[in-house]
């Protein structure tokens, strides 16, 4: 047993470390540190300055960009993007709908989709939940009906991340209405500009908006966007979803807003004295710096037994489940240290206005969405019950 | 990065784990705890045999010279077979002593004789009113001609009535809670003057308040250098705290595959238990306990022996705040997951319960690691 990185990961974290302190743009790390909203053109520029450097799809296959790196290597990498304050990756095509085509996209569709989502000229995103499917996917409703060449697409998407920047979205339809929930839906793409496409933003209660509904009114899509066979898109879906939970526990981000936690907590005062010194307090911030602590470890060896080959398993759920619950305690104890300051949200008068202190509040109000998402926690919670306690 | 345990590493825990299965079996335990000693004579020697009793020891007194974590397989199985014999106190703490602090003729003389199963050792630390200050030592060694005269009493001394010779930490100098003065002796549990009052804990493990009235110590009892002996408490408590981590891993490793056992096998409402989400929720929470608290006890013994003092309290501290937590955590889940069963005498998973609440608090509380964690900032 040995948890130190070895000379050659050492040196990589360090390579990585160097390479992002020249070339992460400044506003950019700025605009993320301040929990500031990000632009479609933030999103892909970093997405282009990563795709120059070779960096943006380490985990495809060689041919296609891919970089060959260990799965401590992959670690290494988004631990210190995340830390560093690097702008995130738009998931959908690099994460989701890159990995689906990698693994059943025929050869023409990889040559037509892939280099548009490596190099950030395509921005996607993703239809999978309706108004009546959340945690319960396979009931989807949107259906698709052949006609000659096309599919005509009806129905409704909800929570598409993204959807006002997207380019192409990714949907699954269901294309049988008579079979089984997860025997009738296929996998499809579209492009967004397709006539019936509506767009309606939801914004959230931080004023932020970041997802929408998609409504497709007689959408008429080439048949040949048809990702796998007809009627086996749960096959695709079921995938994508393992990839979705590949990301690990996020810790980099942790461990800067920890930091952060304990830069304002020192200059805050309470009686006088730094409110990280107050027992109250201070014994909160260190429960969740041991809880931080507990989960790199425990994601490391997760990334160990995965070196060997083995697919992941339910591990990963564990590692949402304490992840995000771990990014709601920081948003809330950076909350806690700004107290009523934290108030304050839009100017109103010209004024001098603190906007990294007004991100406080919005953000713990948009963290709440991290438990909710990409398989609830309660979901994750099943997931393991059944996958590895055979309950 | 590498979290496997060695080839050798990897035997070990296998025959320690057939050990447990074949001879330390639930009953044969039971039978441990009635016999007038409440430990196994026959099973200290059998480690002995098996070399679990040299494993940290340099292999010129016939140990291995292992590192703490070369000891994580055994304290796991500890944990999970409930172990009463003073493995820890003897290997863990007593002999620790001797060999990070003792002088080369005490080396000599005492830890082959660990080694062989043949010398037990306890610890003498705890009084009264220290609750979990190290420092706090009213135990008086008054110098003679000839040595000291040890005047004071040690309270709930782990496996205090099972060993042959207790090391005491007293005082030489300074008031009751400084940091210098303070001294650590080896002398027999039999020294005249020393007298126990001997009880079971909770957990069924023999313990003891120890008085000292005028006990006399020849010179060449001090272990380490007089009025300078806190760095080496701190620093075999931490190395003992590490290990205790590991022995809550297996007793919570064990909990939680009884309570997984049970919610598959008992039926209510004619299915098992184990298909009501309720139920099975709490199960996977306790899973992640086990998850958590086994990265930071092997984040523990591999950092215990760093150099830098700071960062080992940091670690330790780190490790037994995770760990006090999951051991309540599991403890209770455990027991409310049996129902009423979990709450009998007759089912192993209350007496690992006992266990799990006394580790809580042994080297310290949740409460007294979160203040030494900060600290370290």
């Amino acid at each position: 047993m040995d948890l130190n990185y070895s000379p050659e990961e050492l040196a990589f974290r360090d390579e990585v470390r160097g390479w992002l302190q020249t070339n992460l743009p400044g506003d950019l790390r700025e605009k993320v540190t301040n929990y500031q909203e990000l632009s479609r053109d933030d999103l892909l520029g970093w997405h282009r300055i990563l795709a120059k450097k070779g960096w943006i799809a380490p985990e495809w296959p060689v041919e296609w960009g891919g970089q060959n790196w260990t799965v401590v290597q992959r670690y290494i990498f988004e631990e210190e993007c995340a830390y560093a304050g690097c702008p995130p990756l738009i998931p959908f095509g690099l994460k989701m709908c890159g990995p689906v085509l990698h693994r059943f996209g025929t050869p023409e569709q990889k040559q037509r989709f892939l280099p548009g989502i490596y190099n950030g000229d395509v921005f996607w995103c993703q239809g999978y939940s309706e108004p009546g499917s959340g945690s319960d996917l396979a009931s989807l409703k949107t259906s698709a009906v052949r006609q000659g060449d096309y599919y005509i697409v009806n129905g409704q998407k909800i929570w598409t991340t993204w959807g006002h920047h997207a380019d192409w979205i990714f949907c699954l339809v269901r294309t049988d209405q008579g079979a089984k929930k997860q025997e009738g839906i296929s996998f499809l793409l579209f492009d967004m500009k397709t006539p019936g496409i509506t767009v309606r933003p939801l914004i959230l209660m931080d004023g932020a908006h970041e997802v929408n509904e998609v409504f497709f009114d007689d959408v008429r899509v080439p048949a040949e966007n048809l990702v796998h066979r007809e009627n086996d898109g749960w096959t695709v879906a079921k995938y994508l979803l393992g990839h979705e939970r590949m990301g690990t526990g996020g810790i980099g981000g942790s461990k800067r807003e920890l930091a952060k936690v304990k830069a304002l907590a020192t200059k805050e005062l309470r009686n006088g004295k730094p409110l990280l010194d107050d027992p109250r307090f201070r014994d909160k911030v260190s429960r969740v710096e041991v809880e931080l602590m507990a989960l790199e470890i425990t994601n490391l060896r997760f990334l160990d037994q995965l070196r060997g080959g083995r697919a992941p398993g339910a591990e990963v759920s564990l590692l949402k489940i304490k992840g995000t619950e771990i990014q709601q305690a920081l948003t809330e104890l950076l909350v806690e240290v700004m107290g009523p300051l934290t108030q304050p949200f839009r100017p109103i008068d010209a004024m001098e206005f603190d906007t990294s202190t007004a991100a406080l509040l919005p953000r713990y109000f948009n963290y709440r969405k991290t438990t909710i998402y990409a398989g609830s926690n309660e979901i994750q919670r099943n997931i393991i019950a059944k996958a590895t306690l055979g309950l | 990065m590498n979290f496997d345990y060695s080839e050798e590493q990897q035997l070990l825990a296998n025959s320690v784990k057939q050990f447990i299965a074949k001879d330390y079996t639930f009953d044969a335990r039971k039978e441990i705890l009635d016999s007038a000693g409440g430990y196994s004579d026959r099973v200290w020697s059998t480690f002995a045999e098996m070399g679990l009793l040299g494993l940290p020891f340099a292999s010129e007194y016939g140990g291995f010279g292992g590192n703490a974590v070369d000891l994580m397989p055994m304290m796991e199985a500890i944990g999970e077979g409930l172990i009463v014999e003073p493995y820890l106190a003897t290997v863990g703490l007593g002999g620790q002593f001797i060999a990070r602090g003792g002088t080369a003729a005490q080396k000599k003389a005492l830890l082959p004789a660990i080694v062989e199963g043949k010398l037990k050792l306890a610890f003498a630390q705890n009084e009264r009113n220290a609750r979990y200050d190290l420092s706090h030592i009213t135990t008086r060694a008054q110098k003679t001609e000839s040595g000291y005269i040890l005047e004071g009493e040690k309270c709930v001394v782990i496996h205090g009535p099972c060993v042959d010779k207790l090391v005491v930490s007293a005082r030489t100098a300074g008031k009751d809670t400084a940091s210098r003065g303070i001294s650590l002796f080896l002398l027999d549990r039999n020294t005249p003057g020393v007298s126990l009052k001997t009880y079971r804990t909770v957990d069924n493990l023999r313990a003891a308040d120890i008085r000292f009235s005028g006990v006399n110590v020849p010179a060449d009892a001090l272990v380490g250098k007089e009025g300078k002996a806190l760095p080496l408490i701190e620093e075999v408590i931490d190395y003992a705290t590490a290990l205790l981590c590991c022995e809550a891993v297996g007793a919570i490793k064990f909990a939680n595959e009884a309570t997984l056992e049970y919610l598959k096998t008992r039926k209510q409402f004619g299915v098992p238990i184990g298909s009501f989400q309720a139920l099975q929720h709490r199960m996977v929470d306790m899973m992640i306990s086990y998850e958590q608290a086994k990265s930071m006890a092997s984040l523990a013994c591999v950092k215990v022996d760093s150099a830098d003092v700071t960062e080992r309290k940091r670690v330790i501290s780190a490790a037994k705040v995770k760990i006090a937590d999951a051991c309540r955590h599991v403890s209770q889940e455990s027991v409310q997951l049996h129902g009423g069963m979990g709450m009998t005498e007759e089912l192993k998973v209350s007496h690992t319960f006992r266990r799990l609440t006394t580790i809580v608090q042994t080297f310290g509380d949740a409460d007294h690691h979160l203040e030494r964690f900060a600290a370290c900032d």
